[in-house]
């Protein structure tokens, strides 16, 4: 008899989704202009979770409209006093974190692991940490009372869909913007979530406003000539056409795009912890992730021994219902997506790599992609340089620590990179040399709101987190 | 990788004669050691901690459960132990629920040298073994005669399972040599009569690096099993330090193909942290060790609490330390 473990699916009845949800605008919940809905499914099983406004260039226009009228006094206020909104969110976000996990899983599709213990504590974490910051903005080292942009437009993605929320609007209310929000067109449950968590906290009308919609709705947020300031986090595509909306006026901008990143793992690395690094940088959140360590460069001497470790780590990974409790791998996030990696993946045989992929059983309904990898990959092969966004890790070798870095910088994004070696001044030496916005040593898709995050080359630019994260929503 | 063989017979004999390079000498066996992958401490300790949130619910813990009565080493090493009270461990081992016959017995009473004869009295005609504590256990702080003297009494006396200790001393002071010659010696000692465990005292170890190590001498010095503590000390198992040991005897099977068991003791009191040792188990070296020929638990006070918890899922109710017995 084997230990076979017993479904243990967290209780749906922890959320209640209600059957539509509006725009919210100016602190009420209102129809989209023209009516036009869209709905939501979860991707682990198709089914239709609520219908949501879709926001067009006019209800863009009333909610900037309402955001800078609430700007007013909501930047006069002493940055004491919008830390207690602040600090109140973040409580309100730890209490209800079940039924948001719950949700976020439902909407996205990623293990309950994950949005349990990662996604709602970093969420809770970032409103905690930049409740802080609001009344020592004299002390950030921009000067005695540095001033706050105005209107923050702000376009986040699919795949945190409640953390980037987080990290777009924390810094913002802390240092005295005022907030429109997009939500990805595919996940817009959680911020809708969040509008309540604003009224619950008696956070002042139009100070947060959530606009639903797709890429058109975004685009009409970007565009708006009351916007002061431009966050968007997404495909290095979009971030393009958003530089080239922004270009000639006077908006700031930050963005945080796409990724390529390389995970090195040196001879003299702790084999075991890096297999587990490797896993957690690669298949953390189905890979979709812009830091996801998507290639990993291992030196030629302990490739076949890693792999094997590798390959034998892949085949515990349980893949299934995402609100099972013991569920490592989820659910892609829509088709869209899905035939994204897939016609990669595809590429990547087609173009002579060697495809693995442990014995996994993939349900019917929904979205789903088997943890994959691929050795014999090279620098030229598509799935060496393309972003995947999905599970499929690519396998390249190297021989000297020289090689590492010239093949890891190699690369049109330098967004993340890990290192793995016991050897403190390798590794020292080698993070020195990475043109990464973050390097991990020994870990990899580390988070913590105290720590910048951002991109070199088009993985974009300007950081979001720690006291870095204030500069892009201050004037100066 | 080469055929499975169980680290107690001839064939394993032969398969570590194949590694005698390695324990040529004393700077052959450093390097070796030293050789092997470090371990990153906070990465180790993550794993086991997310394991350690694996939901084990229903059918699956009631498995477990089971599993975990029938690997236990039901252990008494107290200076006041008396016949009876070993006599009342042995009745225990082989009825541990005197409410319900079906529940699974323990692997094995472990005890002192002196008191196996009465254990192994009182098990005589039952599958339960004796297991004994030897080479001067805990300290290990006496001359290799006396622990060999030590180790050929519980023998002679019955003992199925001799659990020996290490001389942390020597092993702390780099004299891996030492370590392996004294385990080899009482591995001879035990011959085919009884299975070696080998316990390292991994708190007084300290480092990750140095309980692999520790892991990979008494492998190599022919341990049927490897055991992380005496129970005596501050720091006893844990699910990091096991974890890791679960890794070497993997690794070890991968490279001679000689299977050798683990076993955690001291400081796992409920059946929740048992399932969890029984998680990385299962999710580090597999089913081929989730038998108690292969991993133990060395503990005392678990039992009851994995017997209410038994009677919890028969029952629907919780029972209450009244309906298990004090021993």
């Amino acid at each position: 008899m084997s230990f076979t473990y017993a479904p243990a699916p967290e209780s749906r009845s922890v959320v209640d989704i209600a059957p539509s949800y509006g725009l919210f605008i100016d602190g009420e919940f209102t129809e989209a202009t023209g009516g036009k809905v869209f709905k939501t499914v979860s991707p682990s099983s198709e089914e239709v979770l609520s219908e949501v406004a879709h926001g067009s260039a006019e209800d863009v226009d009333r909610a900037v409209k309402a955001a800078r009228k609430a700007f007013e006094k909501w930047s006069a206020l002493p940055g004491s006093e919008r830390a207690k909104y602040l600090f109140r969110i973040a409580r309100i976000i730890q209490e209800r974190s079940r039924e948001l996990a719950v949700l976020e899983t439902l909407d996205n599709g990623k293990p309950i692991k994950e949005t349990r213990d990662a996604d709602l504590p970093l969420v809770a974490a970032h409103f905690f940490y930049y409740a802080g910051w609001a009344d020592k903005l004299d002390h950030a080292g921009y000067g005695a009372n540095p001033r706050p942009l105005g209107v923050a437009g702000q376009v986040i993605p699919w795949n945190f869909p409640l953390l980037m929320l987080a990290w777009k609007i924390a810094p913002a209310l802390a240092t005295g913007n005022t907030v429109v929000l997009k939500p990805a067109e595919t996940t817009p449950l959680s911020a809708l979530f969040f509008a309540d968590i604003c009224r619950q906290a008696g956070l002042p009308k139009g100070v947060v406003n959530i606009v639903t919609g797709d890429g058109t709705t975004g685009a009409a947020l970007v565009a708006h000539e009351g916007v002061n300031k431009v966050a968007f986090t997404g495909s290095t595509a979009v971030g393009k056409a958003i530089a080239r909306t922004v270009a000639g006026s006077d908006k700031k901008l930050t963005l945080e795009l796409g990724g390529k990143g390389a995970n090195i793992v040196f001879d003299d690395a702790p084999i075991d912890q890096a297999v587990e690094g490797i896993v957690q940088g690669i298949f953390f959140n189905q890979g979709q992730v812009c830091c996801a360590g998507s290639r990993l460069l291992v030196q030629e001497s302990i490739q076949d021994e890693l792999l094997d470790s590798l390959k034998r780590r892949l085949s515990t990974l349980r893949l299934g219902d995402p609100l099972d409790k013991n569920t490592d791998i989820g659910a892609i996030n829509s088709a869209e997506q899905l035939a994204r990696i897939t016609e990669l993946a595809d590429s990547g045989e087609a173009e002579g790599a060697e495809r693995w992929a442990p014995a996994c059983e993939l349900p019917e309904a929904g979205y789903w992609f088997a943890p994959t990898l691929f050795t014999n990959v090279t620098q030229a092969h598509r799935i060496a340089r393309e972003e995947i966004f999905g599970p499929v890790l690519s396998v390249l070798s190297f021989r000297t620590p020289a090689e590492a870095v010239a093949k890891a910088n190699n690369s049109q994004y330098g967004l993340s990179a890990g290192i793995w070696t016991e050897k403190g001044s390798r590794m020292l030496a080698v993070a020195s040399k990475l043109r990464a916005g973050v390097v991990w040593a020994n870990t990899f898709n580390k988070f913590d709101p105290t720590s910048p995050f951002g991109g070199f080359k088009e993985s974009g630019f300007g950081r979001e987190g720690g006291r870095h994260g204030l500069e892009a929503y201050l004037d100066v | 990788m080469p055929t499975t063989v169980p680290a107690h017979g001839n064939d394993a004999a032969g398969r570590l004669t194949e590694l005698a390079d390695v324990t040529a000498s004393d700077s052959a066996l450093r390097r070796f050691l030293h050789g092997l992958p470090g371990v990153d401490a906070v990465g180790l300790e993550a794993r086991a901690a997310s394991l350690g949130t694996r939901s084990i619910k229903t059918t699956a813990k009631a498995y477990a459960i089971d599993l975990a009565i029938s690997m236990i080493d039901l252990t008494t090493l107290e200076g006041a132990d008396t016949p009876g009270k070993v006599r009342a461990l042995a009745a225990k081992a082989v009825n541990p629920d005197p409410t319900d016959r079906t529940s699974p017995r323990t692997a094995a009473v472990c005890v002192y040298p002196d008191m196996v004869a009465t254990a192994k009295a009182a098990l005589t005609g039952t599958d339960v073994k004796v297991a004994s504590v030897a080479t001067a256990f805990p300290a290990g702080r006496a001359a290799l005669p006396v622990k060999l003297a030590d180790t050929r009494d519980a023998i002679a006396a019955g003992a199925d399972e001799i659990d020996m200790v290490i001389d942390r001393g020597a092993f702390l002071a780099g004299r891996y040599m030492d370590v392996f010659e004294e385990i080899r010696a009482v591995k001879a000692e035990c011959g085919d009569k009884a299975r070696l465990k080998v316990i390292f005292e991994t708190g007084e170890l300290s480092t990750y690096d140095n309980i692999r190590r520790a892991s990979w001498i008494g492998m190599l010095a022919g341990a049927d099993f490897i055991k992380t503590s005496t129970g005596k000390v501050a720091v006893n198992a844990t699910p990091s330090n096991t974890l890791l040991m679960l890794e070497a005897v993997r690794d070890f099977r991968a490279l001679t193909g000689v299977q050798v068991g683990v076993k955690p003791a001291g400081g796992i009191r409920t059946t929740k942290d048992a399932i969890k040792f029984l998680v990385l188990v299962n999710e580090t070296v597999g089913e081929e060790w989730l038998d108690n020929h292969w991993f133990r638990f060395g503990a005392s006070s678990l039992l009851n609490d994995l017997l209410m918890q038994r009677q919890k899922l028969s029952t629907g109710r919780y029972s209450g330390p009244d309906y298990v017995t004090v021993d």
